[in-house]
């Protein structure tokens, strides 16, 4: 689908910075290593361009290139998602792999957390077998300095056969050297792993079937073949007949009918016994001392006598009182005012004076004209709203209490189909829906990825439209507890009921938990700018776009007719006419509709019980543009296609359903 | 079944007297005397059934089945030993499940009163065979019980504050295996359990995990202190 992404990229929606290299570039550098050792933060240290930097597994889902320039020329720096192991899980790692086997390239830069080497060594020795020109990184020494770790770095890099160089990427401190050593890196050699007696007859024999190999090692083809199941052999083994991959492939298949246990299985064993022995004469470390404040601070939001009163907490104070109450009722009201005060007049003077054909008046000034509605609207109300999110989800982030949460809810989240890993797309929908389905990616299966996309459209209200929700209700303290409710007993039905519904396996939890750290001012600014950057650049030409069209839509008499067309569904709910509008306004942006909703309640049209339904609809009404085209292009169009359908059904037959509700039992909110 | 004749007649205990022909009938009627089996002509030959008799396993009569109690306890050994076998084939090395009973078929015979407590216990006393059927329990489940007492036990058995090193992953699924050696659990790694609800959250090397109960039935772990 070539012309969504053309659309997508002229509505500013576009995954990562994908910089075209200049053809002088002298190379490729990737930088690979396991889930959260800090890669990106490296990435943005050596080309200086911002990635998002977070403290939790799977923040980076796609492959983003920068470039380096050094004395001995530019280099295109390129930042995967993390992988655990030679042998991809998730969607995302599957990119890295695509990377690491399809091209040859200049430099990898293996990046290793220091505190866990026996972990992530094994990798470092594949990469180093498989010839590739490697360096080895280590990242966070300051943190295994802290306890106690004393790492022989000359020692590792004689035993290893390749450079060696520590790094703290928060504080810069090993950069330049590694700047140093990339234009000088060759290909590992000489290094070999011993997979033991059983695995390396078959490595021999596979080996000897597939012959000469690309820039990776036959060796390594040979145990990546041994490990994979189909779907690797292409990548593996490019540009052979089809008689020779079945060839390759029978051999494979001998070799592990052989085998009681899986290849796998025995290559790690190998792996890890190797590094033990490599880590007894390189690290010293002494025993752990009295548990931390940290550890006991993590301790406590993990278990759900303290965890729970936490995050009610967290979700007062961060998202009602510093999103709610201080970005969408004070920040909107002082902008709002500001912006009537100074920029609707001047502008109203402005385009009198250069346009003269009312027509085109109207499309800048009019009710619904570029300047008061789409400006105002983005200025004035997400802007506030949207900022003052992620401000308080980068904090969350950085702290590492986001797995926290995740472990925490994984048991409510097995009854809607998904996973305690879900949490992190499911909280920054709260925030951007656009953005949070493109990280469902996260997830590892289809199933999971499918319920959440769907949850996302349905029930989670992204910032802005809840800030305005927020801001309209809060005069109703009844009415928001109402909304609140009815719109958390949809998530979790819908999610019960699209995890007995959609075939396919039950999802398993399991997630590395990150050291709490203190959040770094500096990175919550930078990312909070950056995101509000991907925002605006794919809000402000929708709002443009949104007016443009209701004015083409007016003239024709369009927007008429199908706001005619609306008034039944409407009425169905039992709210006023003019709501019909607003409803409209949800097809170009959910947070659009609930900004008509803040000016409906302002002009005294809305009694309680129907802002109450209203929001309702709204809130689970379909989702924006950006986000239904994310969805098309991530879970195809069929299923986008349904999501969208069957979102819209339960919006309107939950906005008739709470209406009768409260008609039937007689509340009055 | 035609390769039990194949097999050497190996005893680690010397007083033992029955030979595995003999066991396997006595297996066959405990099935059927205990668990309600259907009864099996070809899994009671005759003459095998006449030996028994004289040798006064089975009640006399010619046409009764029904075993003495000394029979019944052998055919409960030998039906325990086999479910045994059939946990250690699976758990601990992994053998395909369409191999499994042929295989525990040999080894039940192998399995003297001694091994059979030391592979109990290595397992950790489990209750049920992979097919789900009851293993009649030995001495040393009801010590372990009365004492609890167990040495390897999977991860979710363990409290908060147990620490020890995994002894095996009792799973064939390569994608459970993966997660696992991503998170760098392999047999011998040191592991702690830190906490049980609502995941179980355990420290392996400087890094916590979480991961939920189905994961943590797998790890297997040799629990330094007893539980």
């Amino acid at each position: 689908m070539k012309w969504i992404d053309r659309v997508l990229h002229l509505l500013g929606v576009t995954e990562g910075q994908t910089v075209s290299p200049p053809i002088d570039a002298a190379g490729k550098v990737l930088i690979v290593g396991s889930p959260n050792v800090g890669k990106s933060l490296l990435f943005n240290r050596l080309t200086g361009q911002y990635v998002t930097v977070s403290n939790y597994p799977g923040t980076t889902v796609e492959v983003t290139s920068g470039l380096l320039h050094t004395a001995k020329g530019v280099f295109e720096v390129i930042d995967t998602p993390g992988i655990y192991s030679f042998n991809p899980i998730t969607a995302e790692e599957k990119v890295t792999y695509d990377y690491l086997f399809g091209e040859k390239v200049r430099a990898v830069i293996h990046v290793v957390d220091s505190k866990n080497l026996e972990r992530m060594l094994p990798l470092t020795l594949q990469l180093a077998e498989a010839g590739l020109p490697l360096i080895l990184v280590l990242n966070m020494t300051d943190e295994a300095r802290d306890l106690g770790m004393i790492i022989d770095i000359a020692h590792l890099q004689e035993r290893l056969g390749l450079s060696v160089i520590p790094t703290t990427a928060t504080t810069r401190a090993g950069i330049r050297e590694l700047v140093a050593e990339i234009p000088r890196v060759m290909p590992a050699t000489g290094f070999r792993i011993d997979y033991g007696p059983l695995l390396e007859q078959g490595v021999e024999a596979v080996t000897a079937q597939i012959g000469t190999t690309g820039h990776l090692a036959p060796r390594t083809v040979a145990v990546l073949l041994l490990q994979s199941d189909k779907a690797g052999f292409d990548s593996l083994l490019p540009g052979r007949s089809l008689e020779q991959i079945a060839a390759v492939l029978s051999v494979v298949a001998e070799v592990q009918r052989r085998l009681d246990h899986s290849a796998y299985y025995y290559a790690s064993y190998a792996l890890k016994s190797q590094v033990s022995a490599l880590l007894t004469e390189t690290v010293r470390c002494p025993p752990a001392s009295a548990r931390p404040f940290r550890e006991r601070l993590s301790r406590w939001l993990m278990q759900p006598l303290y965890g729970v009163p936490i995050l009610i907490l967290v979700l007062y104070f961060g998202l009602y009182q510093f999103v709610g109450v201080f970005g969408a009722g004070y920040l909107v009201d002082a902008i709002q005012t500001a912006f009537t005060a100074h920029v609707s007049p001047w502008a109203d003077r402005l385009v009198q004076a250069l346009i003269p054909w009312p027509v085109f008046r109207e499309l800048f000034i009019g009710e619904y004209g570029i300047i008061p509605l789409g400006l105002r609207y983005a200025l004035a109300i997400i802007f506030p709203i949207v900022g003052t999110f992620f401000i308080a989800f980068s904090i969350l982030e950085d702290s590492g209490y986001l797995p926290r949460l995740a472990m925490l809810i994984d048991r409510v989240f097995k009854r809607i189909g998904l996973n305690g890993r879900a949490v992190i797309p499911i909280v920054l929908g709260f925030g951007c829906g656009t953005m949070a389905t493109m990280v469902t990616r996260t997830l590892e299966t289809r199933r999971e990825r499918v319920i959440a996309t769907f949850l996302l459209a349905l029930a989670i209200p992204c910032s802005a439209q809840m800030g305005v929700i927020m801001g309209v209700m809060a005069g109703h303290p009844g009415a928001m507890g109402v909304w609140l409710g009815f719109v958390a007993v949809v998530f979790l039905t819908s999610g019960f009921l699209a995890s007995r519904l959609i075939p396919g396996q039950g999802p398993s939890f399991y997630m590395e938990l990150p050291p709490l750290r203190l959040p770094r001012p500096a990175n919550i600014l930078v990312k909070t700018m950056s995101r509000m950057t991907w925002y605006f650049k794919e809000v402000l030409p929708l709002f443009i776009l949104a007016s443009v069209l209701i004015w083409l839509g007016q003239l024709t008499g369009i927007f008429d007719f199908l706001i005619r067309g609306l008034q039944p569904v409407v009425r169905l709910m039992d709210l006023p006419p003019e709501t019909a509008r607003i409803f409209l306004f949800g097809f170009f942006r959910r947070d659009y509709g609930a900004a008509g909703l803040y000016d409906l309640q302002s002009a005294g049209i809305l009694n309680g019980n129907q802002l109450t339904v209203a929001a309702i609809a709204l809130t689970l009404f379909l989702p924006c543009v950006a986000q239904f085209l994310i969805m098309g292009k991530e879970r195809g169009w069929r299923t986008a296609g349904a999501i969208g359908g069957l979102t819209l059904g339960l919006a309107v037959g939950c906005g008739w359903l709470a209406e009768a509700l409260l008609r039937l039992t007689g509340i009055t909110l | 079944m035609w390769f039990r004749y194949l097999i050497p007649r190996l005893r680690f205990d010397m007083n033992e007297t029955v030979s595995p022909e003999i066991e396997e009938l006595l297996q066959h009627l405990y099935a059927v005397q205990a668990e309600q089996a259907e009864f099996h002509a070809d899994f009671a030959p005759p003459e095998l059934l006449v030996q028994a008799r004289r040798e006064g396993w089975v009640e006399a009569g010619t046409e009764s089945h029904r075993l003495t109690p000394a029979g019944f306890d052998i055919g409960r050994a030998v039906m325990r030993r086999h479910r045994l076998a059939e946990c250690l084939l699976q758990d601990v090395l992994v053998a395909k499940p369409d191999r499994l009973n042929d295989a525990a078929c040999r080894f039940e015979h192998l399995l003297q009163h001694g091994l059979d407590e030391r592979i109990c216990g290595l397992l950790g006393h489990p209750r049920t065979c992979p097919h789900g059927r009851v293993i009649p329990e030995g001495e040393c489940c009801r010590r372990a019980r009365a004492d609890s007492i167990r040495e390897v036990a999977p991860l979710c058995d363990g409290k908060p504050g147990d620490q020890g090193a995994v002894a095996y992953l009792a799973t064939r699924d390569n994608r459970e295996v993966q997660k696992m050696m991503a998170m760098g659990i392999l047999p011998g790694a040191k592991i702690e359990l830190i906490q049980r609800f609502p995941s179980y959250v355990f420290q392996v090397g400087h890094s916590q995990f979480a991961v939920d109960r189905p994961l943590a039935e797998i790890i297997y772990v040799h629990w330094r202190k007893s539980l």
